[in-house]
């Protein structure tokens, strides 16, 4: 076997590899958006591995029947909430860790940095009874205020991360001219971050609203999406959901997130700590 | 004032956190161990005394034993593949990523779509005919398919976090030290031993860290694909406040996550030994 010839073997073992991990990865997702709009009779026939009847009859019983709609109306707004009270609290403090040195600044970041991993359910299940005794319960800001728990290590490191990627110097230099710190922050700072924090709010607004456990235990009538969907089809007790009514849940769950991180795919990885070049 | 400005930024995140993450667990240790009042060992009596506590507690480690190195050694072939530049890179890292923002319930419910009686999987190989009986995967009785479908979904969703982390790793080593290598002879497997892995660890430490934790809160896909057919310790604490109303049990559930979860974290950072908690930007 020659240079050339193994060489080409190597890039066709490559691409197949690769080929093949793609198609795993993208099939099922593929696969699940076709079976929710099958018909039923598509579904049931054993011949049909892939539907050709289509019908929209249970997204839509999904949506305005089951309460799914309800739950996308109730998702958006515990996702704005959220955006809305994690920003506000950790902007200043992703601010202060990009731009500034003081003792203790490591001891800090660490912290937040090992709080992105502080399990969910173990802050949810105490909550429960703090949130009766605060009439917060089964509550939409109830529920924003444990996602904002939950998403705000990662919007303290995102805004951190793209504050230190705007140049000190443009902010000193309006300060020179007079501009107080808070004005240059304002006007320099803040319109040239802008797209990495629409970025950032993109994906708090996926983490909330993905976010099943917490939602789950808060919340009664006034349930997110996923919520709603895991009381409607969980395994044991929702197994009486025609399958067809799964495939439907899943496509409305999953769209909204993979359209946002399309556009925000740019920052993902400073979500970890770490950016992708 | 101007030594104070950090700390006064800092101070709402902080408190926030400090607060939402410490009255829980201040809170769950009451609930846990008293009653009306006084100290009580009755619901730690009434949580060990109930088999499905430890059905979910090995179930639980079950599950990540089982997912987790796969996900490494996954992850791992496929940063090394992206870290080349070919034809198409982009798209294939896009589609490589898309998991990360599909929920654990979205990701059961598309698995369920795949491997039920009638679903994908099935209906393509009776119709190639390499089966004559669908495969069950789901129901009580097959409860071993229902640990295997769960993994599948797992290895599909989930790898992609492990991924992403060794990638940025990866990236980071400098092409300096390679050349270097190669100029005295290294060959590709000894590059990869001597270099690249040792330069890897602390990303492989923080993504295994990662991976680990989340494992042990593993919930929404488990509930959707067996519900409590096979147990889990987040889902018995949900089912134990939801379902039963008993928030002592429920709040010792929550403590075991919590414990298990600092056991691990401190186990990988004492045998790993990595820097790893360093914010790279």
């Amino acid at each position: 076997m020659n240079d050339k010839t193994r060489f080409m073997l190597k890039k066709l073992l490559l691409y197949s590899f690769l080929f093949t991990v793609v198609v795993w990865i993208v099939l099922p997702i593929i696969v699940s958006i076709l079976y929710a709009f099958s018909s039923k009779l598509d579904y049931y026939d054993p011949q049909k591995v892939i539907p050709t009847h289509y019908t929209t009859q249970w997204v839509k019983t999904l949506l305005f029947t089951l309460g799914a709609w309800d739950g996308i109306k109730n998702s958006v707004i515990v996702a704005i909430l959220t955006i809305i009270i994690s920003f506000s609290l950790g902007i200043p403090a992703g601010y202060a860790i990009a731009k500034f040195i003081f003792p203790g600044k490591d001891t800090i970041k660490l912290s937040i940095i090992a709080l992105r991993m502080f399990p969910i359910p173990v802050m949810a299940i105490p909550l429960v009874v703090l949130y009766i005794k605060l009439n917060l319960i089964d509550t939409l800001l109830g529920v924003a205020l444990a996602h904002t728990a939950m998403a705000l290590p990662f919007v303290v490191l995102i805004t951190s991360s793209i504050f230190a990627g705007v140049s000190k110097e443009l902010e000193e230099a309006a300060m020179v001219f007079g501009v107080t710190r808070l004005g240059a922050f304002f006007r320099i700072t803040l319109p040239l971050a802008l797209p990495g924090l629409a970025a950032a709010a993109m994906f708090t607004f996926v983490m909330s609203w993905n976010e099943v456990f917490v939602a789950s235990i808060l919340t009664l009538k006034n349930r997110t999406l996923p919520a709603q969907i895991l009381s409607i089809m969980a395994g044991s007790s929702g197994g009486a959901a025609p399958p067809y009514y799964k495939f439907a849940a899943a496509f409305i769950m999953t769209l909204p997130a993979m359209i946002f991180i399309f556009f925000a795919r740019k920052y993902l990885v400073s979500m970890w700590g770490i950016t992708l070049k | 004032m101007k030594l104070r400005l950090p700390y006064l930024l800092l101070l709402p995140a902080v408190l926030y956190l400090v607060f939402f993450i410490g009255y829980p667990l201040v809170q769950a240790l009451y609930l846990a161990f008293t009653q009306n009042g006084h100290f009580t060992l009755d619901n730690v009596r009434r949580t060990i005394g109930d088999p499905y506590f430890w059905q979910a507690l090995k179930y639980t480690i079950a599950l990540a034993v089982v997912i987790i190195p796969i996900q490494l050694f996954l992850a791992l072939i496929l940063a090394v593949v992206m870290n080349r530049t070919f034809k198409g890179k982009d798209l294939a890292l896009y589609a490589l990523i898309i998991p990360l923002t599909i929920s654990d319930v979205a990701g059961g419910l598309i698995w369920y779509t795949m491997l039920t009686d009638a679903g994908f999987l099935n209906k393509l190989l009776l119709n190639l005919g390499l089966i004559t009986q669908p495969i069950h995967f789901f129901g009580y009785e097959y409860r071993n398919m229902e640990f295997l479908a769960i993994v599948i979904e797992e290895l599909w969703r989930a790898t992609a976090i492990v991924f992403v982390i060794i990638l940025a790793g990866l990236q980071m080593i400098s092409k300096e030290y390679l050349e270097a290598a190669e100029v005295f002879g290294a060959d590709y497997w000894t590059r990869m031993r001597k270099i690249v892995i040792p330069l890897l660890k602390p990303s492989i430490q923080s993504a295994l860290i990662i991976r680990t934790l989340f494992a042990m809160q593993v919930f929404g896909v488990v509930w959707i694909l067996a519900g409590r057919d096979i147990p889990v310790l987040a889902g018995e604490g949900f089912y134990q406040l939801t379902f039963i109303k008993d928030y002592g049990v429920a709040s010792i559930y929550a403590l075991t996550i919590a414990a298990l979860s600092i056991l691990l974290g401190a186990m990988y950072v004492k045998f790993l030994k990595a820097e790893y908690l360093e914010v790279r930007t």
